[in-house]
């Protein structure tokens, strides 16, 4: 009789995921409500214009999602349905790999970008506690990088795998990974506009 | 190990990956840093235990207090010599007991025993799984919640001590810090934290429930076949990822008002303890808004595994399948959306115009419905049953009994008109002691009494068992049913004590409560002796003593390491067959063979 506890099924992966993605969302919802609700109801509400490297950063990190894309498909397959595969045919090749590294210098780029734009507030003396919009500003900003550095820890923890692993793991893993990190860009895209209105 | 219903439905096993694990070794690994979801929800319950005795502990220097205003409370000058110093207790110190009392009740009982707890142990075991879905999340769901607690409890030893907000903690006096009493610097600051780190833990508990749920089930286990506590823990699940949700948020935005100077929730011009507060911007109201979107469904997150408790021992006892299971899931289904819909009865006197406070109105009104089918369906359930009249089947009986009586006081506290007298007084807190404190803990009794023999391997004592549940019944109803009266006469909450007013009229029947109060503690030290003594002496338990068909009885008490030693269970029928005539008697287990003539399967 063995008892051993048997890893669970990938599919197991994906519904934590998106599960994990429902929660996020739900938080960044009740942000930006309390936001909207705020700007609507004070008088003293200062609008500032965001930094402009902002939408620069918005294209790194949707340029990030596609070349992880790029860097999945060249990995192998045949996918599933839903996204997983039994086989890595192109580990060997290590072409993806280029694609892994661009995406991963992209989202570092992307953190660096968003530090530098609040370089540039602080330079013009907007703070976290300078106005009700700057602080939502920070906190929405911040929140969303402290998110993605949990993305990046994702996509480096499936390259280890990748790199060491033969069976269909690396791969399911990777496509947790990837999902997740695409809702990243789709949230920042979403702050972005919700910024640009509001703040 | 008798593993007959098991055996027969035996599959093939997928080979070891080197991913699989072993049993631990090591004492640390084995019982401190498990990531077995039995040791997991062992801890849940110890940690519910703990904090149970802390929060009633609070609860008896308050009522000591309210009902001898002018004495000193006995030990407490000894305990507390900083904030009670000769037992005197200072309207400042009975609040923060209060704010203690209830924060740990709500978050780190209520929350933490039937979810967590009784959920961690019993739901992958239901679902024919070996174990939740994320171990390792599930460990860090655990352990992230202690750290919780030990923060929230860190409070005490702080010089101002806790806060004194209340568990609702409302802006602006919880935002602004030190000046808005003793307790609201380090130790509101200390009660933001807790609050925040316990919504992490119980969101990475969600997860796991629902990806369990979803996706580990055994061959055969369709969502129809699913048992109703699995169902109850599954909707409090989803409650919880969203109640949480917000509740983080919120936290993080308090947390940010109080050490970073932002005003999320102080308006501008706000003076504190004849000092104006730097702050503008910010809305008291936002706070209650998001704490109550949160609070709401907080409170369904404490009931509604109750009514899985409840709807799983029922057939159980009463040798009859369950009335109406698709109602049954439908309703509870209808209450998780519907209690997002509700929060603003809690702000009826927030200042809303009386449309907005009619449109909270009605769907709390609604609310009512699924309670009340809900309800319904237990009683028919009972209706004309052979009932074992056990002590688990006591204490769901005692469920059905305090969740009406306290959904009746909520009926009135719907309508606006009514609840502005009665929102600030005893009328509120003896409708939500009744509906969701003691009816919880009915839930709690009844799913130890009911799952002790499956987790410890022995059976408790029946006997100290229906002493407990009759002092415990009598306790409760006299402790909280006068509290209604007190409302009704107009006796306000939240204050210390009420010695030369116009309330003093009130002190007996605030002493007969306190009496009453003593009492149901008193009676909970037989719970307590029962506990400890069926642990070490009680009779060794079969696999399945009560003849329930779900699958956490037929693999051995206790379950081994991988639940159902190595075997995959393969299930045949949904939880609700009794009543019926199979080779067992008079009921079907759900792993059972789907011939009914299947002769080797009883042992
Ligand atoms: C049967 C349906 C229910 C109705 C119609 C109802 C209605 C209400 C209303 C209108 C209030 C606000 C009273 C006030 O503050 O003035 C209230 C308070 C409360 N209810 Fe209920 N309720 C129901 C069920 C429940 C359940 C099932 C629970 C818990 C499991 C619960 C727990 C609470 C709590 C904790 C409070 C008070 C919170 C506080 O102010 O500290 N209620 N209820
Ligand atoms: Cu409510």
């Amino acid at each position: 009789m063995s008892m051993v506890k048997r890893m669970s099924p990938p599919s197991a992966a994906r519904t934590g995921v998106w599960v994990g993605i429902g929660a996020i969302t739900m938080s960044f919802a009740a942000y930006t409500s309390a936001m909207v609700v705020r700007h609507g109801s004070i008088p003293e509400w200062q609008h500032f214009t965001l930094p402009p490297i902002l939408y620069w950063n918005s294209l790194v990190l949707v340029a990030s999602s596609v070349t992880l894309e790029v860097a999945r498909r060249r990995i192998g397959g045949p996918f599933d349905r839903l996204g997983h595969s039994e086989t890595l045919l192109a580990t060997k090749s290590r072409e993806w790999l280029s694609w892994y590294r661009i995406t991963l210098a992209l989202s570092f780029a992307f953190l660096v970008g968003q530090y530098l734009a609040w370089q540039r507030l602080a330079s013009e003396g907007v703070y976290l506690a300078t106005s009700p919009s700057s602080s939502f500003f920070y906190v929405l900003t911040a929140l969303h990088a402290l998110h993605l550095v949990g993305g990046l820890a994702a996509l480096v923890y499936a390259l280890r795998c990748l790199r060491s692993d033969d069976g269909p793991r690396p791969v399911n893993v990777l496509a947790a990974a990837a999902l997740y990190w695409h809702f990243m860009a789709v949230l920042w895209i979403y702050l972005l506009v919700v910024l640009a209105l509001w703040v | 190990m008798t593993m007959d219903s098991v055996s027969a439905s035996i599959t093939e096993l997928p080979p070891a990956t080197p991913h699989d694990h072993a049993p631990p070794e090591s004492f640390l690994r084995k019982y401190v840093f498990s990531l077995d979801h039995k040791v997991i929800g062992k801890q849940y319950l110890g940690l519910g235990l703990i904090a149970v005795c802390t929060g009633m502990f609070l609860s008896w220097v308050m009522r000591y207090h309210l009902a001898f205003p002018d004495k000193a409370v006995p030990l407490i000058g000894w305990i507390a010599p900083t904030f009670a110093a000769g037992g005197v207790i200072t309207p400042e110190f009975y609040l923060q007991l209060m704010t203690m009392h209830g924060t740990i009740m709500v978050f780190f009982v209520l929350t933490t025993a039937p979810f967590a707890g009784f959920g961690n142990f019993v739901l992958p075991i239901q679902v024919g799984a070996e174990d939740m879905a994320f171990p390792r999340f599930n460990m860090m769901s655990f352990w992230v919640t202690f750290v919780a607690f030990a923060v929230l409890v860190a409070a005490f030893f702080v010089p101002d001590g806790p806060p004194l907000s209340g568990w609702t903690a409302y802006a602006p006096l919880s935002a602004v810090g030190k000046s808005s009493g003793p307790g609201e610097g380090l130790g509101q600051t200390l009660w933001v934290i807790a609050i925040g780190i316990f919504c992490i833990g119980q969101l990475l508990g969600s997860l796991n429930f629902i990806a369990t749920t979803l996706d580990l089930r055994a061959k055969g286990m369709t969502l129809a076949r699913l048992p109703y506590s699995t169902w109850a823990w599954f909707i409090t699940s989803m409650i919880g990822l969203i109640a949480f949700s917000v509740l983080l948020p919120a936290c993080v935005l308090l947390l940010l008002d109080r050490v970073a100077g932002t005003s999320f929730f102080i308006p501008a011009g706000l003076v504190v303890s004849d000092a104006i507060q730097p702050h503008s911007g910010g809305s008291p109201l936002l706070w209650q808004h998001l704490f109550w979107f949160f609070g709401h469904p907080e409170v369904y997150i404490a009931i509604v595994p109750g009514f899985g408790i409840i709807s799983t021992i029922l057939p159980a006892v009463c040798r009859k399948p369950h009335l109406g299971p698709k109602v049954l899931i439908a309703s509870q289904l209808a209450i998780a959306g519907l209690s997002y819909m509700v929060w603003g009865h809690h702000m009826f006197l927030s200042g809303m115009s009386p449309s907005s406070a009619t449109l909270f109105s009605v769907p709390t009104l609604i609310i009512t419905i699924p309670s009340a089918i809900i309800t319904l369906l237990w009683l028919g359930t009972i209706y004309g049953s052979k009932l074992r009249l056990n002590t688990a089947a006591l204490f769901c009986l005692g469920f059905v009994s305090v969740f009406v009586t306290g959904g009746l006081s909520g009926f009135f506290l719907s309508q606006p008109s009514i609840d502005t007298y009665l929102h600030g007084t005893y009328f509120v807190v003896g409708h939500f002691h009744f509906v969701m404190g003691v009816a919880a803990m009915f839930g709690i009794f009844a799913g130890t009494y009911f799952w002790f023999p499956k987790m410890f391997g022995r059976m408790m004592n029946e006997t100290l068992g229906k002493w407990h549940f009759a002092l415990t019944f009598i306790g409760v109803y006299a402790t909280f049913m006068p509290m209604h009266w007190l409302g009704l006469e107009g006796n306000v909450r939240r204050y210390s004590s009420f010695p030369s007013d116009y309330m003093h009229g009130s002190l007996p029947l605030h002493r007969f409560i306190t009496y009453s109060a003593l009492f149901l503690g008193a009676s909970q030290l037989i719970f307590l002796v029962n506990l400890i003594w069926s642990r070490f002496r009680g009779p060794v338990a079969p696999d399945n003593p009560w003849e329930a068909t779900s699958l956490e009885w037929s693999t051995t008490s206790p379950p081994p390491f991988d639940n159902f030693g190595g075997v995959h269970p393969v299930v045949y029928h949904g939880p609700n067959e009794y009543g019926v005539s199979g080779p067992r008697g008079d009921y079907i287990m759900q792993t059972d063979p789907p011939v009914a003539a299947a002769p080797a399967a009883t042992a």
